[in-house]
């Protein structure tokens, strides 16, 4: 009973206590990398099982001659190529410092077999898995994407925005409306236009007119020619009209869309998420929640 | 004709998508790159630094994600290099390490001055995951012994003196999932306030935008993130546009060529998605929905 219960619950309370500790007691970080230590090492353990079971699996589907049988001797016959390739180092070359010693050889040496293996048949063939996927959702969003109520035209309208304004044609179809350099190109001769570009950048930037910079010049230090254009340039940059048009050029709505209503969504439930971690780490802590001994209570 | 569309062959799809790729790979079709704020962001966390900073680079993605990934994992590369900033890779997916390795060989090339050891090095793949960063970030060496080629981190001059994470002056992420850019920021970016920046895959973007500006401080999502980075680059080391790195094994512009077939897929993409709608809308004026 205590080895089964009551020294499991001590560890995981002392521990769980321990990794809180180490955010807020410099003291204890040490401990708290030497935990973090023995998790490696029960997670590189960890591979074993995961072999043992891909083994099993595999080999039951292949004597009871499941459908499909044939992949998964053509898995096992991958996994033992790869693993005595690897584990043995085949055909790699020594490093310099230990030319006699070919087990010092680097996991990864271009040319060696296991390289070969990788760049040949792991690199294309998880490439073509990624790639197979715009075709699926060529057709899923063709047969499926339907404005059928409110919340589903909105969704759609959103991923109109957003697949537009991710690429050059968002620029293109909202080319009509105006940018800085649009304004800069329309309302100011070729000697005045960097000078105005600089001030429009800054000032879009969130930079205060009296704390701009051109070429090394502050505001205070500027001719009275360049104070009436920079003031020109950033009164139009900040009227209501400019905002308005500019904000509805697809790559600015796209903007728009990620940084408002995307990022306080996504706060929301990483906060929400963040609460209930908080509270299921305290119960196990605390010893409430036993479920992890494996045990109903 | 509507009875025609409404039963369009998935495989029909399949061959417009397939030809809706390949045709602007095949005619090197290249849409001018937009450089947003975000990318410039990303870029100025890179340049702003003093020559010769400490900058640590993990590639956390595998061959699945290297469409999108490669091209900016090589960008940051070669920004570094130009800032002649340390270069300590490392990665927590097993099969980012080959990556790496791509990556020194573009360094051994293109910067024959730079020298292992002294201005870029590896420590390769370790498991464990958040674990690993939650070591490093307090104790380097009880973790990695040796390099990614076996070397003693003592006798290796840019680790010699290396204590922990907290050294670096800048972190950056390439990520496609977990873990990656998001432990990144939860173990190393926030408890020890280690500036950070992020390249990631365009669906884990909408996930890091809560963390910008702090402690993220740019982010580049997906292929469009990375020409716009490269486009950047382009402007401030104009030789990057000569051809010796155009057509370069790993291309000083390869997000921005990549561009072109997203293009045309997301144009596609749209006129399926309206072609759709037309079909629901008009079988449902008809009741047939």
């Amino acid at each position: 009973m205590i080895a089964k219960r009551t020294i499991p619950l001590v560890i995981a309370a002392l521990v769980g206590v321990l990794m809180v500790a180490t955010y807020f007691v410099p003291y204890t970080e040490q401990w708290g990398a030497d935990a973090m230590e023995m998790f490696i090492i029960l997670a590189a353990a960890a591979m074993v099982l995961g072999a043992g079971n891909l083994l099993l699996l595999n080999l039951s589907k292949i004597s009871n001659r499941r459908p499909g049988w044939g992949y998964a001797v053509i898995t096992l016959l991958a996994f033992f190529a790869t693993l005595i390739i690897g584990l043995l180092k085949i055909g790699a070359l020594p490093t310099p410092s230990a030319p006699g010693n070919a087990w010092t050889a680097p996991v990864v040496q271009e040319g060696s077999p296991f390289w070969w293996i990788y760049k040949y048949g792991l690199v294309p063939l998880t490439a073509t898995m990624f790639a197979m996927l715009a075709f699926y959702i060529a057709s899923a969003a063709f047969r499926a994407f339907r404005a059928k109520n409110v919340e589903a035209t909105l969704l759609l309208g959103t991923a109109f925005i957003v697949l537009l304004g991710q690429v050059y044609a968002g620029v293109w179809l909202t080319d009509f409306l105006p940018t800085l350099e649009s304004y800069v190109v329309a309302s100011f001769p070729d000697a005045s236009r960097d000078f105005v570009l600089a001030v429009g950048m800054q000032v879009k930037s969130g930079v205060p007119l009296d704390a701009i910079v051109v070429n090394g010049v502050a505001y205070a230090d500027m001719t009275a020619e360049h104070h009436e254009l920079a003031l020109q340039t950033s009164d139009y940059i900040g009227g209501w009209w400019y905002q308005l048009l500019n904000g509805l050029r697809l790559e600015n709505l796209t903007q728009v869309i990620l940084d408002v209503p995307q990022k306080a969504g996504n706060r929301a439930i990483m906060i929400g998420i963040a609460l209930g971690i908080v509270s299921t780490s305290l119960k196990v802590i605390l010893g409430v929640d036993r479920s992890y001994l494996g045990s109903a209570d | 004709m509507l009875n025609l569309l409404r039963n369009l062959d998935r495989r029909l799809i399949f061959l417009i998508m397939g030809l809706a790729v390949a045709i602007p790979v095949l005619l090197r079709f290249e849409p001018p790159s937009e450089v947003t704020m975000m990318d410039r962001n990303v870029f100025d966390a890179v340049e702003d630094l003093p020559d010769g900073s400490r900058v640590l680079l993990s590639f956390d993605f595998d061959p699945g994600s290297q469409g999108e990934l490669l091209p900016m994992a090589m960008s940051f590369t070669r920004h570094l290099a130009e800032k002649k900033h340390k270069i300590y890779f490392m990665c927590l997916w097993p099969l980012g390490e080959p990556f790496i390795e791509d990556a020194m060989k573009l360094l051994e090339e293109e910067y024959p001055h730079l020298k292992y050891g002294e201005d870029y090095m590896s420590f390769g793949y370790k498991p464990g995951g958040e674990a690993v960063i939650k070591n490093i970030i307090v104790d380097w060496k009880t973790l990695f012994i040796t390099d990614s080629r076996k070397q003693d981190l003592d006798e290796i001059p840019m680790t010699a003196k290396l204590k922990s994470a907290k050294a670096m002056n800048l972190l950056i992420s390439i990520s496609a999932g977990d873990p990656g850019t998001k432990q990144w920021i939860q173990y190393a970016a926030t408890p020890a306030g280690l500036p950070m920046v992020s390249g990631c895959t365009g669906v884990q973007a909408p996930l890091f935008y809560p963390y910008i500006p702090d402690p993220l401080s740019g982010l580049l999502a997906a292929i469009k993130g990375a020409a716009g980075y490269e486009k950047i680059m382009g402007e401030a080391y104009p030789e990057l546009k000569t051809p010796e790195f155009v057509k370069a094994r790993f291309s000083s512009t390869a997000a921005q060529q990549r561009m072109g077939p997203q293009f045309v897929a997301h144009l596609l993409m749209v006129a399926l998605i309206l072609l759709g709608n037309v079909i629901f809308f008009v079988d449902r004026s008809r009741g047939n929905a």
